[in-house]
């Protein structure tokens, strides 16, 4: 409708996405990276909007902000003694990890507009809806799915085994 | 498309390199798990703007996003127990006080 604030808006996200990034990886206290962690899922998810990814939003914001974050944000509560400022939260590696992924950062970036991408016009006119979603995950990608609910049951139970308390 | 794809490739490339970041300076295992998402939903972006853009078939890349979404959500749940597990019996959850396997 209004394509140049569409535009802003976007930019906008992507950069408080960004900003909430480099939050998360450098806030001393631990809660308070999760919270910037669920402002980037948030981030994220506007961008799926913008995407025509409805769908994708939707779980995204129901999946990792609502029952992720707050699985990390109990075992933070659980374990984690917060507002304990004496302990170190990064080790020694920093700088070095900082270079190396800024060169990967530099490089990557390089090779990305180098590319000329090959935009398919009958993909971009597509409109891919929860139906074609549903007949595609329940068609073409119905054995991935399966596998993936197996995998998804068995990662579950073994969570609960790993962490109940042993009676024996 | 409204805004140029390689300005949401960088995007996630961006959240990339800040999530391996984290995994790689943490010294808290909660810490790692958290940016471990954050590359995850880098890898998403990326699935879902080339799933807009140049892919073939236009459901490919939300299907697989969902996938990962998947993954992440398990991958959380069992990193999260073994964590409650570890400081159970440990009491603590830095990574380089948990030497138990190195020699």
């Amino acid at each position: 409708m209004f394509p140049l604030l569409t535009k802003i808006m976007i930019y906008v996200i992507m950069a408080l996405s960004v900003f909430a990034a480099l939050a998360t990886i450098s806030c001393k206290n631990l809660f308070h990276s999760a919270l910037a962690l669920i402002a980037v899922l948030l981030g994220v998810a506007g961008i799926f909007i913008f995407l025509q990814a409805e769908f994708l939003a939707m779980v995204q914001i129901l999946i990792y902000v609502g029952a992720v974050m707050t699985l990390v944000i109990f075992t933070i509560m659980l374990t984690e003694r917060i507002g304990d400022k004496q302990i170190s939260q990064n080790n020694h590696q920093s700088l070095l990890a900082a270079s190396i992924l800024l060169a990967l950062l530099f490089f990557m970036i390089r090779l990305i507009l180098g590319v000329a991408w090959p935009v398919n016009e009958s993909t971009l006119s597509a409109h891919v809806g929860t139906e074609e979603l549903a007949k595609a995950l329940l068609g073409t990608y119905v054995f991935p799915f399966e596998v993936i609910s197996v995998v998804l049951i068995a990662a579950l139970i073994g969570a609960i085994v790993i962490a109940r308390k042993d009676n024996s | 498309m409204i805004i140029p794809l390689e300005h949401l490739l960088i995007f996630g490339t961006v959240l990339f390199a800040v999530g391996i970041y984290g995994a790689l300076v943490r010294r808290n295992i909660i810490g790692v798990l958290i940016s471990i998402e954050l590359i995850l939903n880098a890898v998403n972006v990326n699935l879902v703007a080339f799933s807009r853009t140049t892919s073939l078939s236009p459901e490919a890349g939300q299907i697989f996003a969902i996938f990962v979404i998947t993954l992440a959500a398990a991958g959380a749940a069992v990193g999260l127990a073994i964590v409650l597990a570890l400081y159970r019996v440990r009491k603590t959850i830095l990574t380089d006080e948990v030497t138990l396997l190195k020699w």
